[in-house]
């Protein structure tokens, strides 16, 4: 990898967190998306699907589907199965108190588009202080 | 984000320590949307007596105020739960009594919940115990600002009863309950109500089941935007309109839709668009409904039926008392499983109606509070299962790890009454 890649935006819980990422192109769904007790995805036609987001960085472009999206990665944190940090491109409800309840490092709208340049297995460091996500290795 | 004097104070502790607390979540929470200021409301519609491991663990820990501060306020200090400031209510949440011993739900979540209705209805929450509030008291009126979970009565709210809410989670209900307030911001603000996609039917959208598919369509095209749809559309009723707006919220994220003519904010297709230009529409045709269908039907390769679920989202009378006509005098096949999920207030009407006991005669099981996906528990062996709800055929599968079959209320009782399943698409 040549030059740094960094991408800025707007972070929206505190925290610098370093993990490795884990990105996808679909949208997330929480009730029926995700199994909170091991902390894998279970949708069935999900590019992401028996893959386990636990102390990963979750690259994602948004949240889909049923209110409880806040409630179950609220429950990933409470049951020890939470994603490290979150970045993701659109703004909803479900997805800015999902990343507040959950209390992991986030930012948002980032550009370039972190989900079509990360990819998956970088090293990422996000910095939910200051709204930057930086890819340290790949 | 703009506080008014009032609201600074509740942040400040003048109202005690849990107002100070969801105030400083709102707070969080609306500078993380980038909300301008929050709004008031006087009409709340969230969870909190739903049980889960989670919660069972903090409710041992310091009983109920403990699990309300931590899931409903996201807070970890010891606080009093007063009164809840304006009108709030319980949505949909685990099996109550009367489905005790029906599949492998504990007990000890019922008792759970049970402890938790007490402890929240004693402190102001209505235990409508659905996810159709507006089916059952909570009916909001157009423009009224809310703060509600439940992403089919999010979109039925916002579409069809023209009232304001966002797509709210558990903490934001708790915290809206007791402060009465909630982000100025998406939904609430009358310019991004607007459309700004456009989908056509080519071909009718008359029954239930073409409902269902149709905004399962349009939630697959339009993701989180906001669609006005136009076409061969019959005129909808409340069940036609119920499935729509879920199957747009289960394939989807919508929150509001537009059908001119028919709800309150788009007397017309420009007012839809709320002047602005009408962009190219996306049609839904032969084709597309045909792979709305495969898609739905997808999950299953057999065609032996053991379980048939009705009533996603909770049926309504009208439904019912279609149920209970198919039903009577017939039986259900043995080790075939029939369930209908209503509010307890419509299954009190289906009981003075004597649609309860036609359902009951036949075999089976007119149900409330809850659903298979929200609690993840269905008859004890379940494979396959038949039903006509889009969202729930979605789910249940991923859920419970069975197989679905999608078809008509029809095809469904068929299915129950043969154990097979032989549901074909109308042409």
């Amino acid at each position: 990898m040549t030059g740094t890649l960094e991408f800025h935006g707007r972070g929206i819980v505190p925290g610098v967190v370093e993990a490795e990422a884990l990105v996808t192109s679909e949208t997330i769904s929480g009730f029926g998306g995700i199994d909170v007790a091991t902390g894998t995805v279970i949708e069935p036609r999900h590019e992401l699907f028996g893959v386990c987001f636990t102390g990963k960085v979750l690259v994602f472009p948004g949240a889909k589907g049923s209110s409880g999206w806040s409630g179950f990665f609220q429950s990933t944190r409470l049951l020890g199965t939470a994603p490290a940090a979150f970045v993701f491109n659109v703004m909803t409800t479900k997805a800015a108190l999902g990343a507040i309840v959950t209390r992991i490092p986030t930012v948002v709208g980032a550009a370039p588009d972190p989900v079509s340049t990360i990819r998956t297995g970088d090293l990422v460091r996000v910095d939910g202080d200051r709204g930057i996500v930086t890819v340290l290795s790949r | 984000m703009h506080l008014t004097d009032e609201e600074k104070r509740m942040r400040d502790g003048a109202e005690g320590d849990a107002v100070a607390a969801a105030m400083d979540l709102l707070i969080r929470y609306g500078e993380a949307l980038g909300a301008e200021r929050l709004c008031d409301t006087r009409n709340v519609a969230g969870t909190m007596t739903q049980p889960s491991p989670a919660k069972a663990k903090l409710v041992e820990e310091g009983g109920w105020a403990k699990a309300f501060a931590v899931i409903n306020l996201d807070c970890d200090d010891d606080i009093d739960v007063p009164r809840m400031r304006v009108p709030t209510c319980q949505l949909q949440h685990g099996f109550s009594d009367d489905a005790a011993g029906l599949s492998k739900y504990s007990v000890s979540n019922i008792e759970l919940q049970g402890s938790a209705e007490s402890y929240f209805s004693e402190r102001g929450v209505n235990i409508l115990a659905t996810c159709t509030p507006y089916q059952v008291g909570n009916l909001p009126v157009r423009n009224e600002h809310c703060a509600w979970m439940e992403s089919s009565a999010v979109v039925y709210c916002n579409s069809v009863l023209g009232a304001r809410t966002n797509c709210e989670g558990a903490a934001s209900t708790g915290a809206a309950g007791l402060t009465g307030k909630i982000p100025y911001w998406g939904n609430h603000v009358p310019e991004n109500r607007f459309a700004n996609r456009l989908v056509r039917a080519d071909v009718p959208v008359e029954s239930f089941q073409d409902w269902g598919m149709f905004g399962y369509f349009v939630g697959g095209q339009v993701e989180e935007e906001r669609p006005a749809v136009i076409g061969a559309l019959a005129q909808p009723d409340l069940a036609n309109l119920k499935h729509f707006g879920a199957a747009t919220a289960t394939s989807g994220g919508v929150e509001i839709y537009h059908i001119p003519g028919i709800t309150p904010e788009a007397p017309s297709l420009e007012a839809a668009f709320g002047g602005r230009a009408i962009p190219d529409a996306a049609t839904y045709g032969p084709a597309e409904r045909r792979a709305v269908y495969e898609t739905l039907n997808s999950q299953g390769d057999s065609d032996d039926v053991d379980f048939i679920l009705l009533g996603c989202p909770h049926a309504s009378l009208d439904q019912i008392a279609e149920i209970a006509r198919l039903l009577d005098g017939k039986r259900l096949r043995d080790g075939t499983e029939l369930w209908v999920m209503t509010p307890r207030a419509l299954r009190i009407m289906a009981d003075r109606n004597g649609y309860t006991e036609a359902i009951e005669r036949a075999g089976g099981k007119l149900l409330t509070d809850s659903c298979p996906a929200m609690s993840k528990a269905a008859p004890d062996g379940v494979r396959v299962f038949a039903t006509d709800s889009a969202k729930q055929a979605h789910y249940l599968p991923a859920i419970l790890g069975i197989e679905a079959w999608f078809g008509t209320l029809e095809e469904c009782v068929s299915a129950a009454l043969t154990g097979k399943w032989r549901g074909e698409l109308a042409a």
